[in-house]
């Protein structure tokens, strides 16, 4: 497969004793929007963790194998992971902004670069805003506490909180489970602008927003990868009986 | 047999038996307050707080116990904060859970939060007067003695040992309260762990370290023991000014006037008072700490 | 096909590679440092052990004794056979020196001054006061503070008293105002005091025995540590610890079965029995009591306890074991409390559910399910109530009355471990006998609590897991 960004090869990974992924290989295309699914529990959370190596930060988590983005693997012992994680951004499922005000929270990523020039962190924080649709809403209350925004629009604004460090792969961990139909549509209409610059990787439990906006899709089941393919083939074609009992709603 | 409620007079009893000891309980604290602050408020005036003792300690007003109080409760803080909130961040954020370097820690410091005041006492002198003020004057005062005898320096240090604990305990407690949501966030955007730990975790603490040090600092404020032969003084008619002056301190004073006083009679609105004014001191800090705590806890639900 | 294209790396849009580890020294250092910082916990309870023990040491070796003595005295360099003459000498009989200042821990200074003046030996007092004073020079009200002084000699003899003198005011406050029972002064102390003072000349005019001497007193000090009396200021100092600890087990006891009971119960009503809001209310107020400095406990059972007490009891010495007990029972509440209480509202939920859908009423339920659960619980909190009581300091000093007696009746005085150390160390002189067997209580309060903690900690706790959780 052409343009791919990020390689899987042979992960696998175990909390303690228990083996939570098994054996994945995925290629996942630059610029597209892929999509995980499967059942919860069924280690796609994990796998999108793996990605920016957020798993580190748990203590029994065991790696073996490999994932490289644009060729270097991620898991090699010279590895840079802060730098790692400005490339590779993540958008959690919970909306997570800090009790801070609407333009620090933005402001926090570019901050931590180094940049302490006022007007260009209003530019980043303004383009990252802009980027992610919530700029009209907020323009007029910069100072306010992100903390007064209802929860689509923290959500958004954690989108632009993570623009705003410029990263090349956005993963989304089911951006949008705990939102109202509303605020779920303008994310989607965010995620699908949104990838014309950027390679996004999202979880959802929704199979209706897995084949609205993506373009690949990878079904997960039990720790294993079962099907990956164009979106288009899984919910119209899928291989594998397990896919399509989970798609047609029999089990998950 | 269901609807004949029989009327259940054990359980009775022993409800209110249960709840009598709570009153009682509370009755004495009650009790207490009132007794002291009735006794103390005759003596209240401003002179009482301002002014020194005077005639042999009879008459005149607690100021440099207040002053020395006050001194001792900073110093120490200085000391002890610092370090507690250190340690809280190294147990929840740096130390893995349950390993065995922070059990050992734990324990370390439950155990300080036992030991009994006198000790630290012994360790102040044995330590800090008799081991590290020694060698000071040994060697950059050539043996003159300055540093190895009690002071509020060492007072203070040995007080805030004492308290370490509190503070720890405080920290770590409202450090916990951080959502680890908030700590991926920050690290998701590139934050390194300790940009995080100084940009995300410490101020969504403070609350929690201002807790710590209201208690460590009433804790320390009440503490007699440890500064008996630390640094605290009898009478001094002068204001400590340098870190090697002894102090005079409002516990040790109650202390030595109840006990050791010429003519107790006569002193007895000034020991009231004294005691007064330390309870109220306590008292209100401890309240102060109560409603942030409980603030936090509250936070920590929602 | 193979998964590794090689790519050359491109220009990045935020011009970010994560290829080579990028070391950051402030990260670096915040780590070493956080931890090192942590470890000082430890550290300090390495060296609190370290250093209470060391002091207790030499009563146990007598022979290496000197090179102790000796480095101290080189550390503060007076060296002069002078200096160390006096280091000896407890009460110093002979003080024409300035050394002895060095020597004694002179926050509670004012017990030196009157002591010797009773002794009188004291041949030039005036300077003496001056240079035991809290201040030494530059204080203009020098008579004041001489005045005060004298007057101290009075309740320097309360601290030791046993009050022989029943007239009811004076002892109400503790003051004895009898002067010339000087033998009562240190309990039963039978021994004469010329001999004494004798003994203590030589002492201190003998230079160059002075080791020996130590080394003696170590050997008389170990050997008297299993007697019954505790006089250690004598010509033949004994510091039998059997009275201290007898009266610290006595005060214990009583003051635990004060304060248990009532704190168990009022965890059993809190946990169990109340309702949310009087939760909020007693939960909070009892833990108040926690913020009672020990100091003003201890006045308030001097002021008041003693006084309720003996107008109900009618026990002829007004400050006693009694008095002391329920004093440290009221500083032991709040911490048993909060553990019992703990450890009750630990218990799972679904027992108490399950106890009363088999039908059983509240009070079954908590009395057969949800105490038996807790039990373990309970007993930790009574073992760190225990500890709170036993290293008590300060109510023990002001309201036990601090007489080194035996006996089994409630009402009389005793003295404790802590208060010994607390009311002593004072007064004691460095490197001397009596100032190691002080070190050497402590190191016994020291290894009591650490080891109460240590079960409760390990012990109990494991045993309420395997309680609730059944494994």
């Amino acid at each position: 497969m052409k343009n791919s960004k990020i390689f899987t090869e042979n992960l696998y990974l175990h909390y303690g004793s228990k083996m939570a992924l098994n054996n994945i290989n995925l290629a996942i295309p630059e610029k597209k929007v892929t999509a995980l699914i499967g059942p919860s529990g069924c280690g796609k959370s994990t796998y999108l963790r793996t990605l920016n190596r957020m798993n580190d930060l748990i203590d029994s988590v065991k790696i073996e194998g490999n994932i490289s983005i644009d060729g270097i693997n991620i898991y090699d012992k010279n590895i840079d992971v802060v730098n790692l994680r400005k490339k590779v951004g993540m958008v959690f499922q919970k909306s997570n902004p800090f009790a801070k005000s609407i333009f620090e929270n933005v402001a926090y990523g570019p901050r931590i670069n180094g940049i302490s020039d006022k007007n260009q962190l209003t530019e980043i924080v303004e383009k990252a805003l802009q980027n992610a649709a919530i700029w009209d809403e907020v323009k007029d209350r910069m100072n306010d506490s992100a903390l007064g925004l209802s929860g689509g629009q923290q959500q958004r604004l954690c989108i632009a909180r993570t623009l705003a460090v410029n990263p090349e792969i956005i993963l989304m961990d089911e951006p949008a489970s705990a939102l109202d139909p509303i605020s779920t549509s303008k994310i989607e209409e965010l995620i699908v602008q949104l990838k014309e610059n950027y390679t996004i990787v999202i979880v959802t439990h929704n199979m209706q927003q897995a084949a609205r906006i993506s373009d690949m899709t990878a079904f997960f089941y039990i720790g294993e990868l079962i099907e990956y393919d164009k979106t288009k083939n899984i919910f119209t074609n899928p291989e594998k009986k397990q896919t399509e009992d989970y798609i047609t709603g029999r089990f998950g | 047999m269901i609807k004949n409620r029989k009327i259940d007079i054990k359980g009775f009893v022993i409800e209110g038996l249960t709840l009598s000891s709570a009153l009682f309980i509370i009755a004495i604290i009650i009790f207490m307050l009132v007794v002291i602050i009735n006794g103390g408020k005759s003596a209240f005036s401003w002179e009482f707080l301002s002014a020194f003792p005077k005639e042999g300690m009879t008459k005149g007003g607690i100021f440099p116990a207040i002053y020395g109080t006050a001194l001792l409760v900073i110093i120490m803080s200085i000391a002890a904060v610092p370090f507690g909130v250190i340690t809280a961040i190294y147990l929840t954020e740096y130390a893995k859970e349950n390993s065995f370097i922070a059990r050992t820690i734990r324990f370390a410091v439950r155990t300080l939060a036992v030991i009994p005041s006198i000790i630290f006492g012994l360790f102040g002198l044995g330590f800090f007067i008799k081991f590290v003020g020694v060698k000071m004057d040994g060697l950059f005062l050539g043996g003159e003695l300055k540093w190895g005898q009690p002071n509020i320096l060492w007072a203070s240090l040995t007080m805030a040992l004492l308290t370490l604990p509190v503070v720890i305990v405080s920290v770590e407690e409202a450090l916990k309260t951080i959502p680890r949501e908030l700590r991926e966030a920050s690290l998701a955007l590139g934050a390194t762990k300790w940009q995080t730990i100084k940009k995300v975790v410490i101020p969504g603490s403070m609350s929690g370290i201002m807790t710590g040090t209201i208690l460590a600092v009433s804790r320390g404020a009440g503490e007699v023991a440890p500064i008996l032969f630390t640094g605290a003084a009898y009478y001094l008619a002068t204001l400590p000014h340098a870190l090697s002056d002894q102090f005079m301190v409002l516990g040790y004073h109650i202390y030595v006037m109840t006990t050791q006083s010429a003519n107790v009679d006569q002193t007895l609105p000034i020991q009231f008072g004294t005691t007064c004014v330390l309870l109220l001191l306590t008292f209100t800090l401890n309240i102060f700490a109560i409603i942030l705590r409980y603030r936090i806890r509250k936070k920590k639900i929602n | 096909m193979s998964l590794f294209k090689k790519k050359t790396i491109p220009d990045q849009s935020n011009g970010i590679t994560f290829n080579k580890k990028k070391i950051r020294w402030d990260d670096f250092f915040a780590e070493k440092i956080i931890k090192g910082v942590a470890f000082l916990s430890i550290a300090i309870i390495v060296l609190i052990f370290f250093f209470v023990f060391r002091e207790a040491i030499p009563i146990f070796t007598s022979n290496t004794l000197p090179t102790k003595v000796k480095s101290d005295s080189s550390l503060v360099s007076t060296t002069t056979p002078a200096a160390n003459a006096n280091q000896q000498e407890t009460y110093g009989a002979d003080n024409t020196t300035t050394a002895p200042k060095q020597e004694t821990y002179g926050t509670v200074t004012k017990d030196n001054a009157p002591k010797q003046e009773q002794y009188g030996m004291q041949t030039n007092a005036e300077p003496k006061q001056e240079q035991y004073g809290v201040v030494t020079d530059d204080n203009p009200p020098k008579q004041e503070k001489k005045a005060t002084k004298t007057e101290d000699k009075a309740p320097k003899q309360e601290q030791y008293g046993v009050q022989t003198n029943d007239e009811p005011k004076q002892e109400q406050y503790g003051v004895q105002t009898n002067d010339e029972p000087k033998q009562e002064q240190y309990g039963v102390q039978t021994a004469e005091d010329t001999a004494n003072k004798i003994e203590n000349k030589e002492i201190a005019t003998e230079n160059t025995s002075e080791n020996k001497i130590t080394e003696d007193n170590n050997k008389n000090a170990l050997a008297t540590l299993k007697s019954r009396d505790w006089q250690p200021v004598s010509d033949n100092p004994r510091y039998g610890l059997l009275p201290l600890l007898f009266g610290t087990l006595k005060v214990t006891i009583i003051s635990m079965l004060f304060a248990a009971p009532l704190a168990i119960m009022a965890a059993i009503y809190t946990a169990i029995f109340a309702n949310k809001r009087m939760k909020e209310i007693i939960k909070p107020a009892i833990e108040m009591l926690a913020g009672f400095p020990s100091v003003v406990i201890g006045f308030f059972a001097l002021m008041v306890i003693a006084s309720v007490l003996q107008s109900v009891f009618h026990y002829s010495y007004r400050l006693n074991a009694f008095v002391g007990g329920i004093a440290m029972g009221l500083a032991a509440i709040p911490v048993i409390f909060t553990i019992a209480e703990d450890a009750l509202t630990s218990v799972p939920k679904t027992y108490y559910e399950a106890s009363l859908a088999l039908g059983a009423s509240k009070w079954q339920t908590a009395f057969f399910v949800m105490l038996p659960a807790a039990t373990p619980g309970i007993f930790a909190a009574i073992l760190l109530g225990i500890g709170r009581v036993f290293g008590e300091t300060m109510i023990a000093l002001m309201a036990t009355g601090n007489a080194a007696l035996m006996g089994l009746n409630p009402f009389e005085s005793v003295r404790t471990l802590a208060a010994t150390i607390g009311a002593e160390m004072a007064e004691v002189v460095f490197g001397d006998t009596h100032y190691n067997v002080l070190f050497l209580i402590g190191s016994m309060l020291f290894i009591f609590t650490f080891a109460l903690n240590a079960i409760a900690e390990f012990y109990v706790k494991g045993r309420l897991l395997k309680r609730i959780q059944g494994k």
